[in-house]
């Protein structure tokens, strides 16, 4: 229960752009066609690693010889941008065939 | 300062949103992936250079790593052959996931080494570091599935029981670390059972039900990100996370709805082997037509359909699909490709697959479409599809899909299926299709039959 009212205070905006978005998640997706379904799951898996940017706020975070934070941090950075290049190139690739018709 | 800050966070906020929403429609999805990718490029660089309020800046190996990443994600992106599209998904989906898996880690050791800390930062860290594992370990194993490396027969004994331990064993030690905080031993074994867990749910769901899970690994990411995003208070990791979440999640319905299936069944490793079917198909016997006649039926059929599922992909026979569909329009037939929405091994695969073979688009007919236009078809060709036209589905209610909603090919004319052998779907169901009387066999691999097909074509023209 403490924990609760803990969130609830400290965390009230993001709670509250964490609903709309969810709202909003589904609105903008709801209809979307079945030729579509491939290109809008790696487009939106590249848009999952947008926590890389913790990442990097992780490791600009840490000092120079925290050296545990740093490693995880790096790994962390490497694999959220092989995500998100990886992902949005990918996709390129598929909507580019799409489009040549 | 802080205000430019978070007027750029705005816009790469929006960036995603607009994105996102032009990825959602055919004509615009182009523009919407680079929208999207220019937000998160946005958003990184405000990551780099917003000041902060302690730490080193690291600089050179944040850059590295970025380079390093980013080289290695193009060169997979540009060589990946488009057949490899869904194990390729599945596995950039686990680096997001390893992702969140990381930092999590790394920001529990934070907290337990400064002794201070909320319980609520506490315990969003550790649910994103639960989800993170998850999706990290589940989409390496869909990986592993997808691209034949584990093969489907490989389960485990007394799966479900599995799961559910795992499973509650993990909500208690989750629990319990929230009330004593005292070291970080707990938190490794949450780490190491998530890992686990991720391995045994997704270890025995079947094949054919993999867009299923690709998609729930797709929206579980998201959700790890979307935690971590609340972990740093950054309002574009938690849109961008969310997002994802959602269409993630509206995939999996969708898919489920497609295959009149809840999720907890598909989750539970597809069809009991308890439900016996009122179809005794043993002693029925097929009808095979040889190469010439077929050719002869598709030469004076007015509409042809061709019904692609996952043995297409296996036999990679989409491109002389395409031959073979210019070499009948060349003859004035119609011809118009019925995707069911779970055919194949992803959300969208078949549609991947043909696009490819530089099939317009305009001849895909989703489910519904397909259903109208099998009123007049004359010919249907199956290549490589079992379950989505499994007529069991409508009219026998003992059947394991019966309910689901499949391409009603009995409709029209003629049937010809293109088959290696006898064996059933991946369901194992036996498929009454088969033994039709408007149906006849094409046994053999599906390329070379289709090349037949086109060869014999040739020469009645």
């Amino acid at each position: 229960m403490h924990l609760i009212i803990e969130i609830l205070t400290d965390h009230l905006t993001i709670l509250f752009a964490l609903i709309m978005a969810i709202f909003l998640g589904f609105e903008l997706i709801s209809k979307v066609p079945t030729v579509l379904h491939t290109p809008l799951m790696s487009g939106s898996n590249a848009i999952s690693g947008v926590v890389i940017i913790g990442a990097i706020i992780l490791v600009r975070s840490s000092g120079s010889e925290d050296y545990i934070s740093l490693f995880l941090g790096i790994l962390a950075i490497l694999l959220g941008t092989i995500n998100v290049v990886g992902g949005h190139a990918v996709t390129n690739r598929m909507l580019q065939m799409f489009r040549k018709k | 300062m802080t205000a430019l800050i978070n007027l750029v966070y705005l816009i790469s906020v929006s960036l995603f949103i607009v994105g996102l929403q032009r990825l959602s429609s055919p004509k615009t999805a182009s523009s919407g992936n680079l929208i999207a990718g220019l937000g998160m490029g946005l958003g990184v660089l405000i990551a780099l250079f917003a000041p902060m309020e302690s730490g080193d800046d690291n600089y050179l190996i944040i850059i590295g790593a970025l380079v390093l990443g980013s080289g290695i994600g193009l060169v997979v992106a540009v060589k990946v052959l488009m057949t490899k599209m869904p194990e390729m998904v599945s596995l950039f989906n686990g680096l997001g996931g390893a992702c969140a898996l990381l930092i999590s880690i790394a920001e529990l050791l934070n907290f337990h080494d400064s002794g201070t800390f909320g319980l609520a930062p506490y315990l969003t860290t550790l649910l994103a570091l639960l989800i993170g594992s998850i999706a990290f370990t589940g989409s390496l194993v869909a990986y592993g599935k997808l691209s034949g490396n584990i093969k489907d027969s490989w389960k485990l004994p007394m799966a479900n029981m599995i799961n559910i331990i795992l499973l509650l064993t993990l909500i208690a030690a989750s629990i319990y670390q929230l009330q004593a905080l005292d070291t970080m031993d707990l938190v490794y074994f949450i780490m190491i059972l998530s890992l686990v867990y991720g391995i045994t749910f997704v270890l025995n769901v079947g094949g054919a039900d993999m867009p299923v899970i690709i998609s729930i690994l797709n929206a579980l990411t998201g959700v790890s990100a979307a935690l971590a995003g609340i972990i740093y208070d950054n309002m574009i990791m938690l849109m961008g996370g969310i997002l994802v979440g959602s269409s993630g999640a509206i995939l999996t319905i969708l898919m489920c709805q497609a295959m009149n299936r809840s999720l907890l069944n598909v989750l539970a490793g597809g069809f009991g082997g308890g439900v016996s079917s009122a179809v005794q198909v043993g002693d029925q016997t097929v009808k095979e037509v040889n190469i010439m006649d077929a050719s002869i039926i598709l030469r004076y059929s007015t509409n042809v359909v061709f019904v692609p599922g996952y043995g297409m992909a296996v036999a990679q026979a989409q491109k002389i699909c395409k031959e073979l569909e210019d070499m009948l329009e060349e003859l004035e037939v119609n011809v118009r490709y019925a995707i069911h929405p779970v055919a194949g091994r992803m959300p969208g695969h078949m549609n991947v697959l043909l696009a490819e073979a530089d099939v317009d688009y305009s001849k895909l007919l989703d489910l519904e479409d397909a259903n109208k236009f099998l009123n007049d078809t004359d010919l249907t060709i199956v290549v490589g599809a079992n379950d989505v036209v499994n007529p069991s589905a409508l009219d026998d209610p003992g059947s394991p899909i019966y309910g689901m909603p499949i391409l009603e090919i009995l409709k029209g004319k003629h049937v010809i299926v293109l088959k290696r052998g006898m064996s059933s779907g991946y369901s194992g169901i036996e498929n009454p299709l088969f033994f039709h009387e408007k149906t006849s066999m094409l046994f053999g691999d599906a390329k070379k039959s289709l090349n037949s097909l086109l060869d014999e074509l040739k020469t009645i023209v």
